[in-house]
């Protein structure tokens, strides 16, 4: 993959483990009580003993005024390119020793992999995972954290255009190819008709065997209408509704874009554009040929 | 033979308004009381319902409410307000095949102060039945609403006829003058000039604001029965003399923008070719007609349609007065849905029946013959009514 979201997560990963400040207090007792309590945890072991849980690892750092970690560039692009979603699914700690009160950690972060994008159950996503290790004043490891968060596309992010199409085996391959910026005309496998809008039987020779020709995107104005009221939603007025003929002897209906609307008229030349309306959906408009 | 079996013999309605305050099933039930009164009919005597599916108000309980017994025939009509002739048509043939011995059809509906039809209703493509997915090449781009759907013909009719924005205007303003003497029609004491309606707002270009009928809550009910019991009733018969559907090749709800010609109705082309088939008549011979007039570019079309003048006639056929009280064809006397109200095309049909029986509010003289129309631009229907 060398798309910019896994250059940036190589480069991250190629900066290795990056030191954070340290925590800002000591290893303490009040918070240990604080946690312990907090936890519904009642062994008396760490307050005899003068030692932290190992769970709390995270927590003596968690405050820290830090400088960014390699971490938070990643999260940053993935927000930038709309996977504005988090949730935690995995998190792993490995416990070298107790801290011990008076101890002063210090959190070291290395940024391992970026994953995606997938498919998952909350949208379009990436698994992005980095590795925290919690030193004490010599440098050696008392803690260490694997986690990893799925970075996903909410559904809701794109405001969805709400004029969709319904969508079945019969239609779904002109939807399709408006996807891949192709205006496809179904033609009959058999006699070869060309027919918009399509249909599950060629009403030539009644044949359900289908393919698709692409259309050269070329067609004159056979008609249309400027929409001024009432308001249609999804939609900014006054706009142009056309049914546009095309050189392959089909006519299909589409809004005229990209020309001013006193410059529309029957017989224009028009040529095919592909716009987005939202996550889902494009579709095929129609610009003056001279565009 | 369908033809002169049945008849009409009751009409009622409720008022037309903008806010009946009331609901749409007492608005029916108070149409049906008032047709059976109007025939001299009780509900015991009713054994059949017609009326639209886009009815809310299902036959059950319009029968419950009004207190109607036994119901040996019930059917809905499809293709919005291309149904109203077809209601008529379904009792016609349950009367005359015996299934049904007095039939009512009905009409109902709050469309001003409850759901409106021209209204953006993204759900039309919500679904992938066969009318969503017809849907689905249309709604994505914003073309929506009813305006827009018969604005897109109406720009084809305008290139190929050179006809104008006037020429749909005088459309509207013959409306608008009849409803102005007809004390039933909202627009009563109300008509507007050619010059108001170019300055009407644009809506869907071509179309201005007053190219479009009224929205409108109200209720119209009618009562077929057979000819020979229509006769016995209170109320002259307006007999049955033809009554057809029609759908076209490659037809679509609102949105037949793919045959080869997009100037025509060829759905009323079918209805009309059966009129005069069954009916024996020409155009010559009916004395008024009661044309759909949701939006004025398709009272053109039908005029054309029906054979009262030929392709691309009915520009000229209207600016000389043809449609006038006093023309050649006098269209809509009641003031049609652009000056009575819409009440789905119910409403014309009931005025067909005024005339026949000589008491309507711009009567006509000498009406023996009512060609009467639905909606137009869906699979539609029509009527031929005659004294008897």
């Amino acid at each position: 993959m060398t798309d910019p979201l896994h250059e940036l997560a190589d480069k991250q990963a190629a900066l290795g483990e990056v030191r954070g400040a340290p925590a800002p207090d000591p290893v303490n007792a009040p918070m240990i009580r604080h946690w312990l309590a907090a936890m519904g945890d009642a062994n008396p072991v760490y307050l005899e003993q003068g030692v932290a849980p190992p769970a709390m690892a995270q927590v003596w750092t968690m405050d820290a005024p830090r400088d960014r970690s390699p971490v938070d560039d990643v999260l940053a692009a993935l927000d930038d390119a709309g996977y504005t979603g988090v949730v935690a699914t995995d998190c792993g700690q490995t416990y070298h020793r107790y801290a011990r009160l008076g101890e002063r950690l210090t959190p070291a972060t290395r940024f391992t992999d970026l994953a995606g994008p997938k498919r998952t159950a909350l949208g379009v996503g990436f698994f992005a995972t980095w590795n925290v290790t919690w030193y004490d004043e010599d440098h050696r490891p008392v803690a260490e954290m694997l986690f990893r968060v799925l970075k996903f596309r909410p559904p809701e992010v794109g405001k969805p255009y709400p004029l969709q199409p319904a969508v079945n085996q019969d239609t779904a391959f002109f939807w399709e190819g408006a996807k891949q910026g192709e205006l496809r005309i179904q033609r009959c496998a058999d006699c070869g008709a060309l027919r918009h809008p399509p249909g599950p039987m060629c009403p030539a020779c009644r044949s359900t065997a289908r393919t698709h020709a692409v259309a050269t995107g070329r067609g004159t104005l056979h008609s249309f209408v400027v929409h001024h009221h009432p308001p249609v939603p999804g939609r900014e007025l006054p706009f142009v509704v056309g049914v546009v003929e095309l050189p392959e002897g089909v006519r299909i209906v589409g809004n005229v874009v990209d020309c001013p609307i006193e410059k529309v008229e029957v017989g224009m030349p028009l040529r095919v554009t592909f716009r987005p309306m939202d996550d889902r959906l494009v579709l095929p408009l129609w610009t003056p040929e001279e565009a | 033979m369908l033809s002169g079996r049945a008849a009409i013999g009751g009409i009622g309605a409720t008022e037309f308004s903008k806010e009946s305050g009331r609901s749409e099933l007492r608005l029916a039930a108070e149409a049906v009381l008032a047709a059976l009164d109007d025939a001299g009919l009780s509900p015991a005597d009713v054994d059949g319902m017609v009326t639209y599916s886009q009815d809310t108000n299902q036959e059950i309980a319009v029968a419950r409410e009004t207190g109607v017994g036994d119901l040996t025939f019930f059917s809905r009509v499809e293709y919005g307000g291309g149904a109203a002739c077809g209601t008529v048509a379904h009792a016609a043939m349950a009367v005359a095949t015996g299934l049904a011995r007095t039939v009512v059809c009905y009409r109902a509906f709050n469309e001003r102060s409850g759901r409106r039809f021209g209204q953006p209703n993204a759900g039309l493509s919500g679904e992938p039945t066969s009318q969503g997915l017809e849907m689905s090449w249309h709604v994505p781009y914003g073309l929506i609403t009813p305006a827009a759907w018969v604005a897109m013909f109406a720009r084809r009719y305008m290139h190929v006829y050179g006809a104008t924005s006037e020429d749909f205007g005088r459309v509207a303003v013959t409306m608008r003058r009849h409803a102005a003497t007809n004390p039933a029609a909202w627009f009563h004491g109300r008509p507007i000039t050619l010059e108001e309606h170019q300055a009407s707002r644009w809506i869907a270009e071509p179309l201005h604001l007053l190219d479009c009928c009224q929205e409108s809550d109200g209720a119209v009910a009618l009562v077929v029965t057979s000819a020979e019991r229509a006769r016995d009733l209170r109320r002259p018969p307006a007999l049955i003399t033809a009554a057809a559907q029609g759908s076209g090749a490659g037809q679509m709800m609102m949105t037949s923008y793919y045959r080869d010609d997009m100037t025509g109705l060829p759905e009323m082309s079918v209805v009309a070719r059966q009129l005069w088939e069954m009916s024996g008549l020409s155009p010559s011979d009916v004395q008024a007609a009661i044309l759909y007039d949701h939006f004025t570019p398709f009272v053109l079309t039908q005029l054309e349609e029906l054979g009262f003048c030929g392709r691309g006639e009915a520009p000229g056929f209207v600016r000389d007065g043809g449609i006038a009280l006093d023309g050649a064809l006098p269209v809509n006397p009641h003031g049609g849905q652009l000056g009575e109200a819409y009440i789905h095309g119910m409403n014309g049909i009931a005025e067909a029946v005024r005339q026949l029986r000589g008491d309507a509010a711009n009567q006509l003289a000498g009406v023996t013959n009512v060609l009467v129309t639905a909606g137009t631009g869906v699979p539609t229907s029509g009527l031929i009514l005659s004294s008897g």
